[in-house]
């Protein structure tokens, strides 16, 4: 199995480990409820080092990004970044990432640890095929690049005292904080050139540190230490596992595969038809017109039940009990002591309200279908993707 | 350092047994409660319900997963503890104690011999 270069710290700190799309990761120190509840009430700090990077640079970069990803690349300007998608020619998802525009001719696409060798070959493949326009240089990064998420209401309070000069380049501000949402700069830290962005993967406010892989574990120190007194932990792959799922956002291998659309994933909004041809662009504007044939929904159970599970049988409320989908996410919620998941339906099984059973060790338990996200921050200060 | 009572019998499954004269209560054992974390959801066996030793019987749901439990001896369900099912957190918090599963008439007695006890069960433990 592969390790990310915070391996030891996580042994050091008590992580229990385990396997994730091919790497040894935490998926907790304490427990996942402490954890989860950390981030939503303080903070918490994740490592993301498995997460792949991909560079672009050059002449006709984003024209070679706009036709390979869903979203309007030109719409950036540099130090920003957006959720996309890349797509098949059948419009399924390829890989789901953020692509920052660092500069005006060089992007960082943050790719998912899972899909690194399929996206890479993808990129590579089409760069090929467009060879008159392949006027930049492609780079996987993944191996020489750490990263680090620090999420919760209270990183605000302390992240500037971790990098405390301004900006280098990206966006330009005097300190991290004045970064907004999907805005990316970089910044030097004891000598290393790093970027930060505020983004994140909760529903919470927070940033994203991509770094050096010799110089991450000493941004996680750095965080943690300074952290500490405002309640920051460090949090396992549990935790962002039911921290996403509460908010309702997707995970490639669960909502989203080569066979399933980002309409059908619910994240049409990331697919901007508007911009010119892209590669799935056809399906995704029939889907557009006449509608999908299965759409994702979230749900929560309304009984006492064991918490839904990915692949339990999703089916239809009435005494028949007919099987209609299944589901892919599915924790107890921390945050709401209730079951939620997510899953496939037909289209007129999705509104909001519509009664549902979820198959579990043979027994139908009744849900009903909520308005994503499943968790709303109350003071309104919640993100979206 | 995981607490093992040295009254109880344990199983290479991690439950724990209690017996007096004819009747045995069943939990899991501290271990592995520290293992799941965050107990959310337990489902016990119906009482009456004749089981087997080794049969999987209850089921313990964490956060993260969910988790078969094994009757550690044959009999029947005499009683099972309403208040773990109403309370799942009870396993985490005692489970010697409120966080017990069920009670089981055992069928054979002898059984009680095969468990482990509570040295060996801290071996097991100890080196994994």
């Amino acid at each position: 199995m592969k390790h990310t270069p915070l391996y030891a710290t996580h042994q050091q700190l008590g992580g229990k480990l385990i396997e994730f799309g091919g790497w040894e990761m935490p998926v907790q120190y304490t427990s996942i409820v402490d954890e989860h509840l950390a981030v939503r009430k303080a903070a918490g700090i994740f490592d993301i080092s498995h997460m792949g990077e991909v560079l672009l640079q050059g002449p006709g970069a984003d024209a070679f990004l706009n036709r390979t990803l869903t979203n309007d690349i030109t719409k950036l300007t540099p130090g920003q970044g957006q959720y996309t998608l890349m797509c098949n020619e059948r419009g399924g998802v390829i890989d789901d990432l953020y692509a920052y525009r660092l500069g005006p001719q060089d992007y960082l696409l943050i790719i998912n640890a899972s899909r690194i060798d399929d996206d890479v070959a993808w990129l590579e493949k089409q760069r090929a095929l467009a060879s008159g326009t392949a006027t930049f240089s492609l780079r996987n990064a993944s191996d020489a690049t750490g990263a680090v998420a620090v999420q919760g209401p209270r990183v605000v309070e302390f992240i500037n005292r971790c990098f405390p000069a301004a900006s280098i380049s990206g966006t330009a501000v005097a300190k991290v904080s004045e970064l907004t949402k999907n805005q990316i700069a970089k910044f030097s830290f004891h000598g290393a050139d790093i970027w930060v962005s505020r983004t994140g993967y909760t529903g919470e406010d927070g940033f994203e540190v991509v770094a050096p892989a010799e110089r991450i574990t000493d941004v996680w120190n750095a965080l943690l230490n300074i952290g500490r007194p405002f309640g920051l932990k460090p949090a396992g792959l549990g935790a962002r596992d039911t921290l996403r799922t509460e908010v309702c956002y997707p995970l490639y291998g669960h909502e989203l595969d080569e066979n399933t659309t980002p309409l059908e994933a619910g994240v049409g909004f990331f697919v901007a038809l508007d911009k010119g041809d892209f590669i799935g662009r056809a399906v995704l504007a029939e889907q557009k017109a006449k509608g999908t044939a299965k759409k994702l929904v979230a749900f929560k159970m309304t009984d006492r039940s064991a918490p839904p599970r990915p692949h339990y049988p999703i089916l239809r409320a009435d005494g028949a009990a007919t099987r209609v989908g299944q589901v892919v996410s599915g924790t107890q919620s921390p945050s709401l002591s209730v079951g939620i998941g997510m899953g496939y339906v037909p289209p007129e099984l999705a509104k909001a309200q519509t009664r549902l059973q979820i198959e579990i060790r043979g027994r139908p338990a009744p849900a009903i279908v909520v308005p994503k996200p499943i968790y709303k921050k109350t003071d309104g200060s919640q993100t979206k993707p | 350092m995981a607490n093992v009572p040295s009254d109880l019998k344990y199983t290479s499954s991690h439950e724990w047994v209690r017996a007096a004269g004819d009747t045995a209560t069943v939990g899991i054992t501290d271990h592995a409660q520290h293992e799941l974390t965050d107990v959310v959801f337990v489902e016990l066996p119906e009482v009456g319900r004749k089981v087997k030793a080794g049969e999987a019987c209850a089921v313990v749901e964490s956060v993260k997963t969910a988790s078969d439990i094994y009757s550690p001896l044959t009999g029947e369900i005499a009683e099972v503890n309403k208040a773990v099912v109403e309370n799942p957190a009870l396993v985490n918090s005692e489970p010697y104690g409120g966080g017990w599963f069920y009670k089981v008439k055992l069928a054979n007695p002898a059984e009680l011999n095969a468990l482990l006890g509570a040295e060996q069960y801290q071996t097991q433990i100890g080196a994994s």
